[in-house]
């Protein structure tokens, strides 16, 4: 319930939609961010597929000059990918309580 | 829609027992006891289905459901998987280049030997699977690799499991720290949860066997490799067990490990040391 809660406000958090209007910096710094977390999920071997297809999206949206688009994208992408990461964490203890004993 | 909600349930009250769970103790390497955790996975399934006779587990979903089987007798008559059966002798009789042949690599002429695969090599200190041991006889014998995932690697398993029909699955661990240690990774790897949708492999074949995702019938983990490769209307064709490793990671929004990277050959290892003792029912064919 409680790790449900938590994967559920990072996502929220992520995606409030911010008061200035974005530029392609605002773009980069937040694709840097996403690519980032991604490849610490990736290391973990715990990626998701959803995380490489919302940051695919990102660069879709920026290399075509739609900044607001591209940085809602990389702002889900990094959520999704800290959540993956979240859970590789999580479970190093928590699979054991799934099993048959 | 009752399965799904099911499965979310169970993955909710599943995350209570872990946070329940505050000082969760650490098992030592040396603890890892695999033939009392084959014997505690037999049992749950056992007790969980008395009804199923304990060597039709290895029929995957067609021991979850009277009507399935019946089907699936029927097709027997005409197995869809007769094509990469075929192709798959042909292969095996087949010389490479240099004039050997898959038999050259294996104990008894590679016949009725799938019961021992995978195996723990000392040497390497790493687990091989069947499929890896055919790819590394080709390329001892200075030929191509075959993709884990398409029809020549399916045809060849197919071809060997059938020589190994009814045979009781007979894994064995050495003793070894390392062979142990692989055990439990592809323990840990079984029952971790994964993807976005935050299933592990037991989630849905632990938990909810028998129980109906989208149009299939869930199988249950017990004897889940026995009937590998299997025939897939919805493939079209044949899968050996990497390929359906991966598709059931894509299916809860999990990127796919690498064809035999350690982590599916330990899972490999661990699903089929608790099989030990059903019957190898490969090749198989499902709706
Ligand atoms: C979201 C549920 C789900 C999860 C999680 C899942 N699978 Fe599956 N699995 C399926 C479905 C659906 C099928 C096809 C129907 C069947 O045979 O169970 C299947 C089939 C299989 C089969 C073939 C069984 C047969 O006899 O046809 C194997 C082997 C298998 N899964 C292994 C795994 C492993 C190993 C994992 C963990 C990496 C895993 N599955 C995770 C849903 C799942």
């Amino acid at each position: 319930m409680k790790r449900t809660l938590t994967l559920t406000m990072l996502l929220a958090l992520s995606l409030a939609p911010s008061a200035r209007a974005t530029n392609e910096a605002d773009y980069k710094a937040a694709y840097a961010a996403a690519e980032a977390a991604s490849k610490e999920a990736a290391t973990m071997r715990n990626q998701w597929t959803t995380t490489v297809s919302t940051l695919a999206a990102a660069k879709k949206a920026g290399d075509g000059g739609d900044f607001n688009g591209a940085v809602a994208a990389a702002k889900e992408a990094e959520a999704l990918a800290k959540a993956s990461v979240f859970q590789a964490t999580s479970e190093k203890e928590a699979w054991k309580a799934m099993e048959i004993r | 829609m009752k399965a799904g909600s099911a499965l979310l349930l169970s993955s909710v009250s599943a995350a209570l027992v872990a946070l329940a769970l505050t000082a969760p103790s650490v098992v030592a390497a040396d603890k890892v006891d695999p033939a009392t955790d084959a014997k505690a996975f037999q049992n749950f399934f056992f007790q969980k289905f008395p009804d199923v006779k304990h060597e039709d587990f290895v029929n995957g979903p067609y021991s979850m459901s009277e009507d399935m089987k019946r089907q699936w007798q029927e097709k027997e008559e005409f197995p869809p998987y007769e094509f990469a059966l075929d192709a798959g002798k042909e292969m095996f009789s087949t010389p490479f280049k240099n004039g050997k042949t898959y038999a050259d690599c294996f104990p008894n002429g590679g016949n009725g030997i799938r019961q021992n695969y995978p195996y723990f090599d000392t040497k390497e200190g790493k687990v091989v699977t069947l499929e890896l041991a055919l790819n590394r006889c080709r390329e001892a014998n200075g030929e191509a690799p075959y993709s884990y995932v398409k029809d020549e690697m399916a045809s060849l398993t197919a071809y060997m499991a059938f020589t190994s029909r009814g045979k009781p699955m007979d894994i064995k661990i050495p003793d070894d720290a390392r062979a142990r240690e692989a055990f439990e990774n592809g323990k840990r790897y079984f029952y971790t949860r994964r993807g976005q949708l935050n299933f592990s492999c037991a989630s849905c074949h632990v938990q909810s066997p028998g129980e109906r995702i989208r149009a299939e019938v869930l199988a249950p983990a017990l004897g889940i490799l026995n009937a590998m490769p299997i025939y897939r209307s919805e493939w079209s064709g044949m899968g050996t067990i990497s390929r359906r490793f991966i598709t059931c990671n894509s299916q809860t929004r999990a990127v796919p490990l690498e064809p035999q990277s350690d982590e599916y050959r330990d899972l490999e290892y661990f699903l089929s040391y608790v099989a030990n003792g059903l019957p190898i029912s490969g090749p198989g064919a499902r709706p």
